[in-house]
């Protein structure tokens, strides 16, 4: 297997002296490099003495993700630095911190972290594709599975971007219940990362704690949908169904519940000494280098952004609601802990107004194109039995056109790019993952950093591996 | 939406798509010296590439003078301090899928362009690691080509035998 070198004829890696050689290290290295079974080629971080002095300084370029827009010292690239002071180590796909099947090569100098490069694709099930086969019907079942912490941003997003070339105005109701089930979806998503990060800095009983809170929305979930993730609820043309009887109470106590648990978690970790050291001034990002690298979500707010899609570019009802968009200073690893603590209180204070605002009404559209007639409707009239099983084989026609929504969704600006031929199948679906764009921060925050802050900054930047890939 | 002319934009074929954002159509000489204008007008950030491939859907509506090809790649830039988008859409023909890469001005477009590489097979020159970032490095062909089917295919990961 040489297929180091032989990649994709598109990219010249290499020249063809160069390859020789190349060729002759790996044969003589074959037996000592265990790894190599896993290999996956030229997406590697390659070896110092693999790899040219010229390519290693367009390498670490495009390994740091930098260019010429963002200054980069020149002396911290070494590239004269013989390769026997440092060492690649590879972590992941199977890694209990890597947040799913994240593979990271980092090359290392003793313990501080000089090149990263993040490998991904492992998740890859090829979402965008699958959506050109599925109607519009049938398209929120599949995003909804692709950021799997936070479903229904996705479904909300892929709805909305499908309403926007219908031309079809939603219900007030089904407006405001969509921000009620985003918003509770955000906490839990936060909470499940205030779980997994409190487990990487070595507090179990965070784990435990959040993953309890996030419980009590889940179930909420499971009494409105009938799912607790994945739920498909948020479809084209309004909701899956109205909230249940008594939503108002389930709501109230969720809220004062979790509120009151977030003080509980300032007791635990906030003022913890322990915690803050291995939070404080770790991972930093400054903010011409996020937006520089595209950086959305809570990822841009440490720096000290104020960008929040829904205070900026308000959609659904985010302009009648009262908020705090949170924003940190140093754009550390301890800012992007408390902007997500805080996000959770923000997300209360919105629900509960939402809970006074509810207006009563439709939870769909009304328009028979993408509504299928009630139930009652089926047993009386031929015509509705037809109409209801044409809606959900073929699905609705959508105009002919092209769309881009965007949504703030707990990781940053979810955006789906839509393109319709007029037929009832997308064209083209691509989604801006906002995780898969906040990797690219990954490099620039470990560079120089401790081996041992890796597993905190990687889960600073909480990737959900099911969006970066899809 | 702002409807604020930008001085960036004045020679190119433009449209309002149907969300109601600024359309450009540069072609493929012009388009990285657009996305510089803008950048120098602004647009702070690149928040999406993509390339489509429009085979079997050649009758979309581009405005006059623009010449539909195959492929397209389209790119959303975001200007925070204006709270405005505007979408570009360069025409890449099938014989040579070839665009300039936005990665000097916009490090971001990084795992975006590298992404489009992979799936829809659009080289972008002066990329500095153009590989392959979603499928495996020995995948044969780019699945988000309109040709590639997506019917039954013999999986490709290394040394595992299939089921059968």
């Amino acid at each position: 297997m040489n297929d180091d070198t032989s990649v994709n004829n598109d990219t010249v890696l290499l020249d063809s002296d160069s390859e020789a050689v190349v060729d002759n290290i790996i044969k003589a290295n074959q037996a000592a490099w265990s790894t190599r079974e896993t290999s996956e080629g030229s997406q590697e971080l390659r070896r110092r003495d693999v790899t040219q002095a010229e390519e290693l300084g367009r390498e670490s370029g495009a390994v740091l993700r930098l260019s010429d827009g963002v200054v980069l010292d020149p002396t911290q690239i070494d590239i004269d630095r013989p390769d026997d002071e440092t060492m690649i180590l590879n972590m992941g796909p199977q890694h209990p911190s890597t947040h799913g099947v994240l593979r990271l090569m980092l090359e290392l100098e003793g313990e501080t972290v000089l090149r990263t490069k993040p490998i991904i694709g492992y998740l890859h099930t090829g979402m965008e594709k699958q959506a050109e086969a599925l109607t519009y019907v049938q398209g929120s079942t599949n995003v909804t599975r692709m950021d799997y912490m936070s479903p229904l941003f996705n479904e909300l997003v892929f709805s909305l971007a499908a309403e926007s070339l219908l031309g079809i105005e939603m219900p007030e109701r089904a407006t405001w219940i969509r921000m009620l089930m985003c918003e509770l979806n955000r906490m839990a998503s936060h909470l499940v990362w205030m779980a997994t990060n409190g487990m990487d800095m070595g507090s179990s009983s965070m784990m435990i704690y959040a993953f309890r809170e996030r419980e009590m929305v889940l179930s909420f979930f499971e009494k409105t949908t009938g799912l607790r993730m994945n739920t498909n609820y948020i479809r084209p043309g309004g909701v899956a169904a109205d909230l249940p009887d008594g939503w108002e109470d389930d709501i109230a106590v969720i809220c004062d519940t979790i509120l009151e648990r977030t003080y509980e978690y300032d007791d635990l970790l906030t003022g913890q000494p322990i915690f803050r050291e291995r939070q404080e001034g770790v991972g930093n990002l400054t903010a011409e280098e996020a937006l520089a690298l595209s950086i959305t979500g809570p990822l841009l707010r440490s720096t000290g952004v104020p960008w929040d899609l829904r205070r900026a570019m308000p959609y659904l009802n985010y302009d009648q609601v009262d908020f705090d968009v949170i924003v940190g200073t140093y754009g550390d690893n301890f800012d992007r802990y408390a902007i997500r603590l805080n996000e959770i209180r923000e997300s209360i204070r919105i629900v509960r107004q939402i809970l006074e605002k509810m207006p009563k009404g439709d939870y769909r559209v009304q328009d028979p194109k993408v509504t299928p007639p009630p139930r009652s409707r089926i047993d009386e009239s031929m015509e509705s039995l037809i109409h209801h099983f044409k809606l959900f084989t073929e699905g609705f026609k959508v105009p002919e056109g092209e769309t881009y929504v965007a949504v703030e969704s707990p990781r940053g600006e979810l955006g789906v790019y839509l393109v319709s031929d007029g037929s009832s199948k997308p064209f083209r679906m691509h989604v801006r993952g906002p995780s898969f764009v906040n990797l690219q921060a990954l490099p620039l925050l470990l560079r120089g950093g401790m081996m041992s802050d890796a597993v905190a900054v990687i889960s600073s930047v909480d990737p959900v591996m099911g969006e970066v890939d899809r | 939406m702002s409807v604020t002319a930008i001085g960036a934009l004045d020679g190119y074929a433009t449209l309002n798509s149907a969300d109601g954002t600024q359309t450009v159509f540069p072609d493929r000489a012009r388009y990285r010296e657009l996305v510089r204008d803008l950048r120098a007008s602004g647009f702070e950030m690149l928040i999406d590439l993509c390339g489509v491939d429009y085979l079997g859907h050649p009758g979309r509506s581009l405005p006059d003078g623009v010449v539909p090809e195959r492929f397209e790649v389209v790119v959303n830039v975001l200007s925070l301090s204006q709270k405005r988008r505007i979408r570009i859409r360069v025409q890449v023909a099938e014989s040579a899928p070839e665009v300039d890469s936005l990665f000097a001005l916009y490090p971001g477009s990084e795992a975006m362009e590298r992404e489009a590489y992979d799936l829809v097979g659009i080289n972008f020159t002066g990329h500095p690691d153009l590989t392959r970032i979603l499928m495996p490095d020995d995948w044969e062909g780019h699945p988000l080509r309109k040709d590639f089917s997506i019917g039954r295919v013999p999986v490709q990961f290394k040394e595992t035998p299939g089921p059968r």
